[in-house]
């Protein structure tokens, strides 16, 4: 560890780290602008000058660049020399010279890290009394606003967009001071990761539109450390509550998970929280006129109880977007043979096979941070920018890896950005892609090879068998998909950490298999390989834990036993199953009782309907695709009936007395009682703090010190102030009070530190810039693997496919904006949807006399949509291609056959 | 002994002053216009309501006593939704006016807020809002920000050059 020197005293700093980097994990401030702990240093915005000494004789010193000058043995350097603070002071005043008056009405002011570095360096009076150059701004669509006058040129907006995220369509043009970053013309930015752009630009030239629409300072935000409900991953994000609504996700550093980023789906599908469309009071289904009416809680917490009175004749179907604790309640008041995991059969199968892939198999289950890090990856199956997209941003980090491996041999630092790019030009790692279409990882892979769901298996069982002569051969495969299955293979075992990505989305079991056996093969190769599975919704892997069984079963069981009440909890089934199984089972069961916060087709069939809460209004535990147990927890309680599900499900079990429940007022120990009562949680598990955690006694405090306007916000309806809500379930105050320091990770409501109001403020969280935030990461992972064990290989090989005259195999296809339920239903989200389509390649489309603007009408599963088309080119004959979760295709189960022909208008 | 002497002979002194006690309320103070008393919101030059919903006035309340929601007309000018000041709460202290970068928010000289119902010392944004500038006559924030704004484009505010063409090669 090299020892450095600031202003004469000496720090242990780790090696390879520039000094900016050192100076910032030592703690200490030091303004910048244009490095990034995730994207390097290039030393644009000459904002981190120090002034460095040759040695200690050295009085003179010369100004460097902290960013751009390694933190190397006996370095000297003084931060607070005049000659360094008086060109930083400078170099703010430049800055400012363009910079409009517009700090009030800049949504950025309060966490503007261009306020917090004109502060820090001493800049605060403007002697400047020339004219000020102007910009137009670009409308760039639904998430993302542009006010391009506060624009510092210091690029880190297209070296995140471009170099960082792949993004194509923001640029830097023009030169000098009118250099300007958007788009070519007006339009929406193409990234599924813009949002981004909002965290990474220091000043208010890219914000939070969706937070335009309902404005709050950050100040003024009612935080809570959350977790990201719309895919498997379990990004941390903080949710941000004022006056009763959800105003803006932002993103919550986790190493070892999502990092500094998020997904536009995962930053901007919020606003269903505040939807018209929640349900907010108990209701109740007259037996006459078939209307919902209100009901007290109590009434309809004691009719339930009566409903479940006699078990027999009760199921329970959870869900996996519920929190563990609710979808365990449910299981603990049905009995755990009439619980049903919400999800279908095929998905709760691969669900299940994929937890026992990760648990009982050699290969290591791949954090987020573990895809980054890996050196040569194979996907089979999956789109990921669609199905998983945070691991699709993970896997464009990866392709890098090789490459800046050889620039480190050259002596360059992998923080020296630009240096690194310009050695490595265009070269990739190892990515090999096998997908049933395109993809938006195609232009950063190796090989891609598209084919239908179970010819891709065959490649991934093909891999497998070039590394180990035990995993099954495969049969009658093509010389082209042989050989490029030998060269992914090679390059797998030539590499350091190999991974194999696959999961769910295709609904194909040979896929995952195949993956599985890829993995396994390496490990018996003396590798330590990854494996990375996605997972439909945030808890699916949860659902495996509790062991639930599928919807068809639950519905069959519904149909042949004496079953005469059914609980669904926050789940509409009829996303899942056909409209005819959906029926039936609404026929053969008397009582429909849903819990659940939106309104929807299922809600509207309940004869009791209850308020739940959502991720942001209640607490609790989720599972993500790693098999990590994330806690989140709820940004605000306001007035209404919402409570977590769990709760409504305690008064029931507590007026039965089946089980005893008195102990269940505490999210902390229904939690435990799940542990202990369920095989698959091995002993005591430790997700959060739990509520009695205190520090000197204290809560920690929701909201920052500086939380405005208490006395007055609700003066209008009361003028007393009352006592903030009490939180039975976590040490998190409904107010300012408590703790002042730093929150612990895990339990961090908002980042900030003295000095530092903006998202910058982060880096003071962590142990080192870009390590693990102080005290660990949060969440645990409840999965690892058996590394001795000898891999038994999965040994069915599916059969090619083979196009069938006049029909067609229908496959899903996701869509980061629209395909998930409740993301969907967000105002900004809601406009990047695609309108629903069917899409095959242009010979299928040609042979059946098919134009670009027709439309056909797909016959599936005794139902029939006409739709436009959309050409892929690289379908595979004889499939074609359907959006996932769009309203027209609820309920239908896919891959499927269907029968397609040319729509007569 | 000698100071109790001279507190006496001064006290009997200021029987002959001037008096400072008026009459109140037949006889009004006569306050100064920086007095700090009952709050208002003012308007620019132009009429439109000068606050910008920044939320710096409620930020700086010691007490808390503000409360807001910024919203946005079509033409992107920002303003209140809701403006809303607890008076039961108020210490008259000033800060709001201290913070406030638009002048829109000012103490007056009047005291008479006197309620029997606490209730009546909320003031909304009707109650606030007077329809003239207030102590601070012709600033206008607007033509000072960068912001364009309905009948303020780019480029129009105070000491700003044209918006730039960026397809121009000139340098
Ligand atoms: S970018 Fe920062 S400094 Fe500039 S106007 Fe916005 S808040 Fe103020
Ligand atoms: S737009 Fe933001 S990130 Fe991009 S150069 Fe300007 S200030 Fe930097
Ligand atoms: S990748 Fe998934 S978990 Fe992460 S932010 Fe996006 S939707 Fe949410
Ligand atoms: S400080 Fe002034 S402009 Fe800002 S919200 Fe208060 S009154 Fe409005
Ligand atoms: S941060 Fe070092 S030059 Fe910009």
């Amino acid at each position: 560890m090299p020892t450095i020197y600031i202003d004469d005293n000496p720090y242990e700093v780790k090696e390879g780290k520039n000094l900016l980097d050192a100076v910032l994990s030592l703690g200490e401030d030091l303004p910048y602008f244009c490095w990034h702990p995730d994207l390097g240093s290039v030393g644009a915005c000459r904002q981190c000058a120090v002034i460095q000494f040759q040695d200690e004789e050295d009085e003179q010193g010369r100004l460097v660049m902290a960013c751009m000058t390694p933190a190397s043995e006996g370095t000297r350097i003084s931060i607070q020399h005049p000659d360094a603070s008086q060109f930083r002071e400078n170099v703010i005043e430049w800055l400012m010279v363009n910079h409009p008056h517009d700090c009030p009405v800049c949504d950025e002011g309060g966490e503007c890290h261009l306020q917090d570095m004109t502060v820090m360096s001493g800049h605060n009076y403007r002697d400047f009394r020339f004219k000020k150059r102007t910009h137009r701004n670009q409308d760039l669509g639904p998430f993302i606003n542009h006010e391009m006058n506060r624009c510092i040129a210091c690029y880190r907006c297209v070296r995140y967009y471009r170099d960082y995220a792949g993004g194509g369509d923001l640029q830097a043009f023009a030169a000098h001071d009118h250099v300007y970053f958007g788009r070519h013309e007006d339009g929406v930015l193409e990234s599924e990761f813009s949002g981004n752009l909002v965290e990474v630009c220091p000043t208010g030239v890219f914000t939070d539109k969706t937070l335009k629409r309902h404005y709050t300072r950050k100040w003024d935000l009612q935080s809570a450390p959350s977790i990201c409900n719309h895919c498997g991953l379990g990004c941390n994000t903080i949710a941000g509550e004022r006056y009763g609504t959800l105003r803006r996700i932002l993103n919550r550093y986790n190493s070892s998970v999502n990092g500094s980023f998020l997904c536009d789906r995962g930053r901007f599908g919020y606003e269903f929280v505040n939807d018209d469309a929640r349900i907010l009071t108990p209701v109740m289904k007259n037996v006459e006129t078939r209307q919902f009416e209100e009901v007290s809680e109590d009434d309809a917490v004691a009719k339930i109880a009566e409903l479940t009175r006699d078990k027999n004749s009760v199921i329970g179907i959870g869900s996996p977007r519920a929190s563990l604790e609710s979808n365990f309640a449910l299981r603990t008041l049905v009995g755990s043979n009439r619980y049903s995991s919400g999800m279908s059969n095929a998905e709760t199968e691969l669900v299940n096979l994929s937890r026992q892939i990760l648990n009982d198999g050699p290969a290591h289950s791949a954090s987020l941070k573990d895809v980054e890090k890996s050196d040569a990856v194979l996907v089979l199956g999956e789109d990921l920018t669609n199905t998983a997209p945070m691991m699709a941003l993970a896997v464009r980090q990866a392709v890098r890896n090789q490459p800046v491996e050889k620039a480190k041999q050259a002596g360059i630092p992998e923080w020296n950005d630009n240096a690194v790019r310009e050695l490595i030009q265009d070269e990739k790692g190892p990515l090999y892609l096998a997908t049933p279409t395109n993809t938006k990882l195609d232009d950063v892979a190796t090989k891609t090879y598209n084919a239908a769901p179970q010819d891709l298996a065959r490649f991934g069982f093909a891999v497998a068998q070039f590394l180990a002569e035990e995993s099954p051969k495969v049969i009658g495969l093509d010389e082209d998909v042989k050989s490029m299955a030998k060269s992914a293979a090679d390059a797998l075992k030539n590499a350091k950490r190999p991974l194999v990505i696959s999961g769910t989305s295709l609904l194909n079991k040979s896929l995952i298999q195949s993956a599985a056996n890829v993995a396994w093969s390496l490990c018996a190769n003396g590798k330590k390989a990854e494996i990375a599975l996605t997972v439909p919704e945030a808890n699916s892997m949860g659902m495996s834990f509790l062991e639930g069984q599928g919807i068809e079963s639950a519905f069959e069981r519904a149909a042949s036993d004496d079953i005469k009440t059914a609980i669904i909890l926050e789940n509409d089934l009829t996303r899942r199953v056909d409209s005819k199984a959906w029926n039936q089972f609404l026929k053969n069961v008397e009582n429909i009782v849903v819990i659940d916060h939106l309104e929807n087709e299922t809600t509207a069939a309940a004869d009791i309907l209850l308020p739940a809460g959502t991720f942001a209004d209640s607490d609790g535990t989720l599972i993500n695709n790693e098999g990590r147990a994330q806690r989140f927890f709820q940004a605000f309680e306001d007035d209404s009936a919402v409570q977590e599900s769990w709760r409504w499900l305690q008064g029931v079990l507590d007026l039965g007395k089946d089980t005893d429940v008195s102990d269940w007022y505490s999210l902390d120990n229904v939690f435990s009682a799940m542990t202990k009562s369920v095989d698959t949680f091995k002993g005591d598990i430790v997700v959060a703090p739990d509520a009695k955690f205190r520090i000197n006694d204290q809560k920690i405090p929701r909201s920052p010190y500086r939380y405005s306007g208490r006395t007055a916000m609700k003066a209008n309806v009361d003028i007393h102030v009352h006592k903030p809500p009490q939180d039975p379930d976590s040490p998190l105050s409904f107010s300012m009070e408590g703790y002042s320091g730093k929150q612990p990770s895990g339990l961090t409501s908002f980042f900030w530190s003295p000095g530092w109001n903006s998202v910058q403020s982060t880096n003071k969280y962590k142990n080192e810039v870009g390590g693990e935030l102080r005290g660990g990461d949060p969440g645990i992972r409840l999965i690892e693997p058996k590394r001795n064990a000898s891999p038994k290989y999965f040994t069915e090989v599916p059969e090619p496919f083979s196009p069938r005259e006049g029909e067609w195999l229908s496959i899903p296809l996701h869509h980061i904006f629209g395909s998930e339920e409740l993301s969907a239903k967000s105002f900004g989200l809601s406009k990047r949807a695609p309108e629903p389509y069917v899409a095959l390649n242009p010979s299928s489309a040609e042979k059946l006399g098919l134009q670009m603007e027709s439309r056909v009408s797909v016959k599936l599963d005794g139902t029939e949509h006409t739709l436009p088309i959309t050409l892929h080119e690289n379908l595979p004959d004889g499939v074609i291609g359907l959006p996932v979760g769009l309203p027209d295709f609820n309920g239908i189960p896919l891959p499927n056959w269907s029968k397609i022909s040319g729509a007569t208008e | 002994m000698f100071s109790v002497l001279r507190s006496i002979w001064i006290v009997l002194k200021h029987t002959f002053r001037k008096r400072e006690t008026v009459q109140y309320p037949e006889e009004k103070p006569d306050l100064s216009p920086r007095y700090r008393g009952r709050i208002v919101l003012s308007r620019d030059p132009d009429g439109g309501e000068r606050c910008v919903g920044c939320y710096l006035c409620a930020v700086a309340c010691p007490v808390d006593c503000i409360s807001l929601q910024a919203t946005e007309d079509e033409n992107g000018r920002r303003y209140p939704e809701f403006f809303r000041i607890n008076f039961s709460r108020c210490i008259y202290c000033g800060y709001c006016e201290d913070a406030c970068p638009t002048y829109a928010i000012q103490l007056t000289p009047d005291f008479e807020m006197a309620e029997y119902d606490r209730n009546n010392l909320v003031y909304e944004k009707e109650d606030l809002l007077i329809s003239g500038e207030g102590k601070y006559p012709g600033y206008h924030f607007y033509k000072v920000a960068g912001l364009a704004i309905g009948g303020k484009d780019k480029g129009e505010a105070q000491n700003e050059e044209e918006p730039v063409d960026i397809h121009s090669l000139m340098p």
